[in-house]
């Protein structure tokens, strides 16, 4: 079987037309990426570097302004064949989600209705799912509450009794309770405290193990990646600017941005001082010309201003969109 | 500013249409000013004429000519919709600013004293009002009242903005430098809270103006003072719509109509100006 | 349960307070004016001649009594509050000697039924095409009607329920346009009886609910195109839960609790919106006995009728905020 997910020359702009005039602003900028079966697949880079609105439009979670482009989301569910998300009829799409493709959000302190107790938002997510009858759901949920140790009753709970760790790990349940193939996980620990934050990870990992699902794992903390992924991406400026297996990518990054990503994680017993990259990342409505990177690369060359690099694999399984990298300067 | 104004005028159809309607209203009521029978007199053209070239919206029972007796009821009403709104809004941004800057208890208090003249039904008391006094009722008397108990609903829409305000650097930076409570209220917090009074003035107008009429329409003000609430009491004083003299009564409730749509219209254009979500959902839809 | 009881307390407190305050005003009114409210009324109540010279001592001992124009100011204060706590308003003096209770007893249920069945279909209503406005944003049917509620709504009340009136009193009288039930007709639980109440009061209704639906039709709309926003709206729309039960459990749901605080917050002023329709279309209660009132000089009456209506309106606050816990679990934890 072919890879579980292959996104091609994805791009999504947000197209806004105010006071007469179009605007765009190129989030995702002609992406190319593709995920294995049963493996943890990282997506790095600073905020507003456009992994969240990639993943949104992976999962067909968008609205206008923002549209898809041009491109394609092949995702291939067991057996099924690959198939563009963005081709599947209504019923189709709901059949898919949370069956085949859940998803776990981004501040996920609120992605729990509030008004409502946890068991229906249970019902609500995965009762159709599971061709089960009501009790025999309710005992699943529960057994499942279970692995991620949560006690049945939270869900007699509003969402405000319980704590922020307790809430994540609902969320968490709440996502992976149809075993679902593929797990969308935007920066689901970026709220909690470290403590918390390793249980929680953990558990994530225990169940993508366990069900052999394929996840999508996003944040910017580079720490979390380096314990948790299989392979890892890194976005910059709305395009993947390299990606390699994480052991191979932490061992020897080929970008340069990477590279700073890199250093400047905090390591026990190095006390050199940390240098921030200089300048801003660049507004995406207007982004530089050439490689987006060169204005605040420090190996910046002339042809980096004019032409765009283009992603090459130079080891096996690690590509990189970089001139120097391509020259053989490492950075 | 002017480049605000202008931007409203080009994309905000409710925008403009509002300045519309409201230029064509004070138009009319500032024609009052030339205006060529005493407001006050009656009998001094012929009775109950249709709309004609010589009187454009005909004459009244009482020997008025509708247009001109208009000319001056809107200009009374607006009048009174803006001092309603000026001295209401000195109240509110007084409680609302104070409120919101001390916090605490006294923000608790406030807001509850604040929530009872919100919930408290102003109708029947003005009417109590307008029975105690009778005759020395007057438009200022009436005019205080009601801002008096009309505050209450914008005080605390300007409390929840000085709220945020108080957690920002600036007010703290400001009350460091020196500056007391009341510095930094009127010189730091106020400009923050203006487009909000503007916006609440035009439904305050709006609200007062309603009140007016409806008083005047049952009888309970000073109705020898014209008014669009005087002009339909007295029509209906004299059955007007029963004997067809329809446009004693259709003059009166267009202008006001047109009046509150105006008011109304700017209140939401400028609102959406104000809020960044709903300008946001115009960009998305555009 | 805790939570609960503290909220309770909360709310009991701010009913109070307006309690409090509204008859406060109503006293302030009464008092600090430099009219004699008993010579007046005994002067208006009298101009209509044969009235007994025992009569009238009589009604000056009573309006003294009730005014409290007689002992210090805080003798005063506290006989106008006494009057109020026992419910006695005295006699009313237009329909002398009936009682002023009696006649706000006759005509309040006209009132509470009107403004019940006005409020509760504006406000469902104005809730229910609002909600469906902000979530189906395209649909061209609920534009326009956002249009229409937009036109409306700054229109007050008296204005239009004239103009209902003179589309279905004058050129298209098809209803009544007067009174709560066929002249003739003896009140009881008959089906021809209650038929003509329906009847008499679809155009008083319908100018309430035509003007009361605008503002919770706008402010459902802007409500739930926030809510629509919200992670948990997003969340479900991506677990892809059926439309329907997202509009439902998941937006209505949400965007309905603020809009039953502006319930208790707007109540006040509906009340007025039904004084005046019941002015326009003889409606036989508080508002036209408050008119009527006023005409007729009748002092005790207004201040009946006016403490009376802060009453009812607060405990009909008193009564939205006690239930509202059920729609919104949160503020048993705050």
């Amino acid at each position: 079987m072919g890879p579980i997910l292959a996104v091609e020359g994805l791009k999504a702009y947000y197209q806004m037309r105010y006071f007469g005039t179009l605007r765009e602003v190129r989030a995702v900028d002609d992406i190319t990426l593709e995920i294995q079966r049963d493996e943890i697949y990282g997506l790095a880079g600073e905020s507003s570097s456009g992994k969240s609105t990639l993943i949104k439009t992976i999962a067909r979670a968008i609205r206008p302004p923002l549209n898809v482009v041009d491109g394609a989301v092949r995702f291939d569910f067991a057996g099924q064949g690959p198939r563009d998300i963005y081709t599947l009829s209504a019923p189709e799409l709901a059949a898919t989600r949370w069956r085949h493709l859940s998803y776990i959000m981004q501040g996920s302190m609120n992605v729990l209705n509030p008004v409502r107790r946890i068991r229906h938002s249970f019902v609500d997510f995965a009762f159709r799912h599971m061709s089960l009858p009501m009790p025999a759901f309710l005992r699943r949920v529960e057994e499942h509450l279970g692995h991620l140790s949560l006690r049945p009753d939270v869900l007699e709970s509003f969402p405000h009794e319980l704590s922020g760790g307790m809430r994540q790990r609902v969320t968490i349940a709440l996502a992976t309770v149809c075993r679902p193939d593929f797990i969308i996980a935007d920066e689901p620990t970026t709220a909690l405290d470290v403590v918390v934050q390793k249980g929680v990870l953990e558990m994530i990992r225990r169940l993508q193990r366990e069900m052999g699902s394929s996840v999508l794992f996003v944040t910017h903390d580079m720490a979390v990646h380096a314990n948790l992924t299989d392979r890892l991406g890194i976005m910059y400026a709305g395009r993947l600017v390299e990606e390699a297996p994480t052991r191979a990518l932490f061992r020897q990054p080929l970008h340069p941005y990477t590279a700073h990503l890199i250093r400047s994680l905090p390591r026990i017993g190095d006390d050199t001082p940390r240098h921030g990259l200089e300048g801003r990342p660049p507004n995406l409505a207007s982004p530089p010309p050439g490689c987006r990177f060169h204005p605040r690369c420090p190996l910046a060359m002339e042809v980096c201003q004019q032409t765009t690099p283009v992603m090459q694999e130079l080891a096996p399984g690690h590509r990189v969109a970089c001139h120097a990298a391509a020259q053989g300067i490492l950075p | 500013m002017w480049k605000i104004l202008r931007d409203l005028l080009r994309y905000n159809w409710e925008f403009t249409a509002g300045v519309i309607l409201l230029a064509g209203v004070t138009i009319v009521a500032l024609l009052s000013f030339v205006s060529p029978y005493p407001p006050l007199d009656v009998y001094v053209v012929a009775p109950d004429l249709p709309p004609s070239m010589e009187h454009w919206l005909g004459t009244t029972s009482r020997g008025q000519d509708v247009f001109w007796q208009l000319s001056v009821a809107i200009r009374n009403t607006l009048a009174f919709g803006i001092v309603v709104a000026l001295i209401s809004r000195v109240i509110a941004l007084a409680v609302g600013l104070f409120a919101g800057y001390a916090g605490g208890p006294v923000d608790r208090l406030l807001m509850s004293v604040n929530d009872t003249f919100i919930v408290v039904p102003i109708f029947p008391i003005l009417v109590l009002f307008y029975f105690v006094m009778r005759d020395q009722m007057s438009w200022g008397l009436l005019a205080l009242v009601a801002a008096c108990l009309g505050w209450a609903y914008d005080a605390r829409l300007i409390r929840s903005i000085a709220l945020s305000l108080k957690t920002r650097e600036f007010t703290a930076q400001s009350a460091f430098s020196g500056m007391n409570a009341g510095e930094i209220v009127t010189r730091e917090h106020l400009p923050y809270v203006m487009p909000v009074v503007f916006t609440t003035t035009m439904n305050n107008m709006n609200w007062s103006i309603g009140l007016e009429v409806t008083l005047s329409v049952l009888g309970f003000t000073d109705v020898n003072t014209p008014t669009i609430g005087g002009m339909i009491y007295w029509a209906n004083q004299h059955a007007a719509l029963v004997s067809g003299i329809w446009w004693w009564i259709a003059a009166p409730v267009a202008l006001v109509i047109a009046v509150f749509v105006a008011l109304f219209l700017l209140a939401v254009s400028m609102n959406e100006y104000i809020d960044p979500r709903s300008r946001l959902a115009r960009m998305g839809g555009g | 349960m805790r939570g609960y009881a503290l909220y309770l307390f909360k709310r009991l407190f701010q009913f109070c307070l307006v309690v409090f305050i509204g008859i406060n005003v109503t006293y302030l009114i009464t008092h600090a004016t430099p009219i004699d409210p008993v010579e007046q009324t005994i002067t208006a109540a009298t101009a209509f001649g044969t009235t007994s010279p025992e009569a009238i001592a009589m009604m000056r001992r009573s309006l003294q009594d009730l005014y409290g124009t007689g002992g210090s100011g805080f003798d005063q204060w506290l006989a106008f509050w006494r009057r109020i706590v026992v419910g006695d308003f005295g006699p009313s003096l237009s329909a002398f000697p009936t009682p002023v209770s009696t006649l706000i007893r006759r005509a309040l249920p006209w009132t509470a039924g009107l403004m019940l069945v006005a409020t509760l279909l504006s406000w469902g209503l104005g809730n229910l095409l609002g909600g469906l406005a902000g979530y189906y944003r395209r649909n061209r049917l609920l534009k326009f009607a956002g249009i229409v509620a937009m036109g409306v709504h700054p229109v007050p009340y008296y204005i239009v329920a004239f103009v209902l009136l003179i589309i279905f009193g004058y050129l298209w009288p098809v209803l009544p346009i007067t009174g709560a039930y066929a002249q003739g007709l003896q009140p009881g639980f008959s089906l021809e009886f209650a038929g003509s109440v329906i009847r008499h009061s679809l155009l008083p209704t319908a100018s309430l609910v035509l003007v009361g639906i605008g503002g919770w039709f706008m402010g459902m709309r802007s409500l739930v195109s926030n809510v629509v926003t919200e992670d948990y709206t997003v969340y479900a729309e991506l677990a892809g839960v059926r439309r329907r039960r997202i509009l439902g459990a998941y937006v209505m749901r949400n965007a309905l609790a603020p809009q039953v605080t502006g319930l208790a917050m707007t109540l006040g002023a509906i009340f007025n919106g039904a004084i005046i329709t019941e002015q326009v279309f003889g409606y036989p209660g508080l508002g036209s006995l408050l008119v009527a009132a006023v005409h007729a000089g009748d002092y005790s009456l207004v201040i009946g009728v006016t403490t009376v209506s802060i009453l009812a309106v607060s405990f009909a606050v008193l009564l939205v905020d006690v239930l509202y816990p059920l729609l919104d679990p949160r503020v048993q934890a705050r």
